[in-house]
């Protein structure tokens, strides 16, 4: 039996171990705010935080979190308006949004690491995240809004 | 005679064809929220305004009703149908906010709903084509002006003045004279019995009044629920008793399975059935291609269910498809003669007279969409019912479909539009949901199909791949007077009809024989070309190869001569003018040429427009280089510069996008802008690395790794965008798709102006390399 916390609350699996956390998530925990882009960890749209960390969750498999604790988009803050969320909204960043969960996990977890990013390290830090519609210039916005305070 | 002369109401073909309209026989419930709008009154869809669009001919036409759009309940609330698909363009937003702004509705009392699929309710619904603000900017308007008339009806009854004296402002209206008011929710159930007004009699809006429209500062309405994690797209969705389902199919477009061993995949914990699934024999318009599915308690086990299968497959007639060896088809076609399709004096002669003759043979390979959210869809099959929950672009075409392929009546198909992420033509076809039905009805219980990155790559419906050939004679002042542009590549219409050789008129009027530019001697041609893969629409579809060739010519034309990129393309472009090509039933994206004429003098502007705002002929550093390129597609008019740095490895960035769009009257400038930011990124995609090549019939790309897209590291450091004023009833045109076109030209002209090496073979690749 796998214990994990996800969002501060205990979750237990006693299926498949290699069965990849992403998938955990979504279709055993309900939580589907994470998404499916690649299952590769080529694209990020799957991007949760494991302790501090950015994870494709596509490519972590369930054993590999048990006894730690994921965030999920879900959980970033109870009424959504975590910095990053809030400059996400004031930049107007989504098209399809589809790929937004994972880049605003990303964001977060860089400004954990770096509250104050340069421009540079922004684009560096985020280019594990694609977004198909081509939100980029706005993400990078939006990054440097959140880190400058919203 | 052949599907292309009679291809009948077959949607997603169509858009060219008259589809007959349907009466407005229904009498259509309103919502069915207690206390609202419950109206009874004949509606007609006539527009009565300043220009006419092609709406009406589409799949069942306009609705223009507010019995079915709009309903106010007694707290005030106004709920507002979403009727097209939201897949990133705003439109689940833009459409209803016309509404409220010609009914004076507060927008933060606003409910956007999403309607299901139906047609015959709510009109037609095929979100593609960049024509959703085009063709119901009027009709929304006209829908949110009777709901306004009949709330200030209401209100003069009660009041017992005359309706002359009321006003709706705000979500009240208002009796000035006496100070009186009313809130909309106060009204509703009275405004539910007011008859609904006659279209002509509608009095919209002064534009100088609006309070939304045009001034693009409201959010989309889902922008919350998607920072929040909470925005349903269709992987989101979840029944009780819900099984995942992903697919084998064959791996060769047209090929069937010869068997399949299901006993390693059955021993994958969490996989519990393995299952044939129908396919239908190619060409089989959106019918799915069959194959072997795993269905299991979560997506991850049958993923893993499904890498065990053992499959056998006939890969059928296309398996020898390969890419290196059809490029030389395509490319000993473009040599020779072929279907004329425009021609105007004589070209032939005028090239052989000429003091220099430029040749450029451009290609363009298959592309993939990659939408972010790959197809999926959750069907719920019981008896002869069907109930589906789908990221589709056309929610009408989707549920015929279902039906036909269940053999069950349209009325017993309910299909749920979730959000979509991203479609790009993609989910216009709804092969994914047939599957996820298919498999539903068999399975008794209610199906979740998962497409994975791999399948979408390679079971898709892919960008045609082209060799665009351009003649350009010059004569000794080094003017433009010939111009032979012979086009070839496979057609869409081939994934409806078998033998399709030749491009279908929807296609030849992107950027062939619309042509614009002011030349003596004119020769568009289609050779034949015959496909081997299912060919589908992709954003802004033949204008991609269309523009790169015609606007890269432009540039060699400007290089040979050695006159300016800017000066050369307004030469070619000539006189302001409506241009009138010499082509019988010119397909105009499916609008009339009275009110979306072929217009230079809007082509000139914006070039002039995106020269002056983008600082057209400014100093750039050494490895740097400026390209111009100007398109019409989609009705609307786009201008783009691109700045590019090559470094002397070959290493390409772009430092800076500067577009202009004229896209008639518009709605919400915030989202032109964010549709223009995303068109470069694709536009930027496709040029450096969009390829996807077959060998042995077989797709050879698998994931993001070997199909790249731009990532933020390397896309444009800003994008700029115009927007061109639009003259009073200028009509409005289309946004989602024009701007990608223009976008590898002007870099390709750019990188020439940086290095002096043409580009003529996309995608770059490495072609910049030393
Ligand atoms: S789904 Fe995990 S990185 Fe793409
Ligand atoms: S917003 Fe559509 S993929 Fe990023």
């Amino acid at each position: 039996m796998i214990k994990v916390k996800i969002n501060g609350q205990e979750q237990s699996w006693d299926g498949d171990p290699d069965l990849p956390l992403l998938w955990f998530l979504r279709d055993e925990a309900g939580l589907t705010g994470t998404k499916f882009g690649c299952g590769q960890a080529l694209c990020g749209a799957c991007t949760v935080i494991v302790d501090k960390e950015a994870v494709r969750a596509c490519i972590t498999s369930i054993s590999d979190v048990a006894g730690r604790e994921v965030t999920t988009i879900e959980g970033l803050h109870p009424n959504g308006d975590h910095p990053v969320q809030k400059a996400w909204r004031q930049v107007n960043v989504p098209q399809c949004g589809f790929c937004q969960a994972g880049q605003i996990m990303q964001a977060a977890a860089l400004l954990m690491d770096n509250p104050k990013p340069s421009h540079e390290q922004i684009r560096e830090a985020m280019s594990g995240n694609i977004c198909r519609c081509g939100c980029y210039q706005r993400i990078e916005n939006a990054v440097h809004l959140a880190s400058t305070g919203v | 005679m052949n599907f292309i002369d009679n291809p009948g109401k077959l949607r997603g073909f169509e858009k060219h064809i008259k589809v007959e309209k349907v009466s407005r026989r229904s009498i259509l419930k309103g919502l069915g929220i207690t206390g609202g709008f419950v109206l009874a009154a004949p509606v007609m869809s006539r527009q009565a305004f300043a220009y006419e669009t092609g709406a009406g001919k589409m799949p069942h036409g306009v609705v223009v009703d507010p019995r079915v759009f709009v309903s106010v309940a007694p707290d005030g609330i106004v709920t507002i149908l979403a009727h097209r698909a939201e897949m990133g363009t705003g439109v689940r937003t833009s459409l209803p906010l016309i509404v409220a702004e010609e009914m004076e509705a507060d927008w933060s009392r606003v409910k956007v709903q999403q309607a299901h699929g139906d047609e015959v309710k709510f009109g037609n619904q095929d979100t593609d084509g960049s024509r959703s603000t085009r063709h119901y900017l009027i009709p929304m308007r006209q829908i949110g002006a009777s709901a306004r008339t009949m709330l200030e009806q209401a209100a003069a009854k009660r009041w017992g003045v005359p309706a002359t004296e009321v006003k709706a402002i705000n979500h009240e209206v208002v009796h000035s004279a006496s100070g009186r008011k009313l809130g909309f929710g106060e009204l509703a159930a009275d405004a539910a019995k007011e008859s609904v007004p006659s279209i002509e009699g509608l009095k919209l809006k002064d534009p100088k009044d609006f309070r939304y429209l045009t001034k693009g500062q409201v959010g989309i309405v889902d922008l919350h629920d998607i920072t929040t994690g909470k925005a349903r797209y269709g992987a989101d969705v979840r029944l009780p008793g819900m099984k995942y389902a992903v697919i084998a199919r064959p791996p060769v477009t047209g090929g069937k399975l010869v068997s399949f061993d299901p006993a390693e995949a059955m021993k994958i914990s969490g996989v519990e059935k393995v299952m044939e699934v129908r396919g239908w024999p190619w060409p089989s318009k959106f019918q799915p291609l069959g194959g072997v599915a795993v269905i299991a308690r979560n997506t991850g086990a049958a993923i893993k269910g499904r890498d065990a299968l053992k499959l056998v497959w006939d890969d059928g007639p296309n398996g020898k498809y390969d890419s290196v060896a059809y490029r030389k088809e395509l490319e000993e076609a473009s040599r020779k003669p072929g279907l004329v399709l425009r021609k105007e004096g004589d070209a032939d002669a005028a090239l052989k007279g000429a003091d220099k003759v430029i040749v450029g043979e451009y290609y363009v390979p298959h592309l993939a969409h990659v939408s972010m959210e790959p197809p999926v869809a959750v069907a719920d099959v019981k008896g002869d019912k069907a109930e589906i929950w789908a990221p589709v672009q056309s929610p009408g075409g989707t549920r015929e479909d279902v039906a036909k392929t269940l053999g069950i009546p349209e009325q017993n198909v309910t299909v749920n539009v979730t959000l979509l992420g991203g479609g790009f033509g993609r989910k216009s076809k709804c092969d994914f949901a047939l599957e996820a039905a298919l498999l539903s009805k068999e399975l008794g219980a209610p199906v979740k199909v998962q497409w994975t990155r791999e399948d979408d790559l390679h079971n898709g419906f892919l960008h045609t791949v082209s060799v665009e050939r351009i003649e350009a004679g010059l004569d000794k002042d080094g003017k433009v007077i010939a111009w032979r542009h012979r086009s070839v590549a496979p057609s869409i219409a081939s994934t409806f009809a078998a033998g399709t050789v030749h491009q279908a008129p929807f296609e030849i009027g992107m950027g062939l024989v619309d042509m614009p530019f002011e030349i003596a001697n004119i020769s568009c041609e289609n050779p034949e070309a015959a496909a081997h893969t299912r060919i589908g629409w992709f954003r802004s579809v033949s204008n991609i190869p269309r523009a790169f060739a015609v606007q890269s010519m432009v540039g060699e034309v400007a290089q040979a001569t050695g006159r300016d990129q800017k000066e050369t393309l307004l030469a070619l472009i000539g006189s302001p003018r409506i241009v009138k090509p010499a082509v019988k039933d010119l397909w105009n994206y499916g609008e009339p040429l009275d009110s979306y004429p072929i217009d230079t003098a809007r082509l000139r502007k914006v070039v002039e427009l995106v020269a002056e705002k983008g600082e057209w002929g400014r100093q750039v550093p050494k490895g740097h280089g400026l390209g111009i390129a100007v398109h019409r597609s989609f009705v609307s008019y786009i201008a783009t510069i691109v700045e590019v740095a090559i470094d002397d490895k070959g290493k390409l960035t772009v430092p800076r996008v500067d577009t202009a769009i004229d896209c008639g009257t518009y709605v919400n400038p915030e989202r032109i802008a964010s549709q223009i930011e995303g068109a470069a990124i694709m536009g930027l995609s496709l040029a450096k690395y969009g390829e996807i090549t077959f060998k042995d019939g077989k797709v050879q790309q698998k994931n993001f790794d070997d199909f790249q897209v731009i990532r933020m590291d390397e896309s444009p450091l800003v994008t700029n965008v115009y927007i061109v004023p639009p003259g009073p009833d200028t009509p409005p045109s289309g946004v989602g798709e024009p701007g990608v076109p223009p976008f590898a030209p002007a870099l390709i002209n750019a990188i020439f102006a940086a290095t002096g090496k043409r580009i003529r073979s996309l995608p770059i690749g490495k072609q910049l390399e030393a």
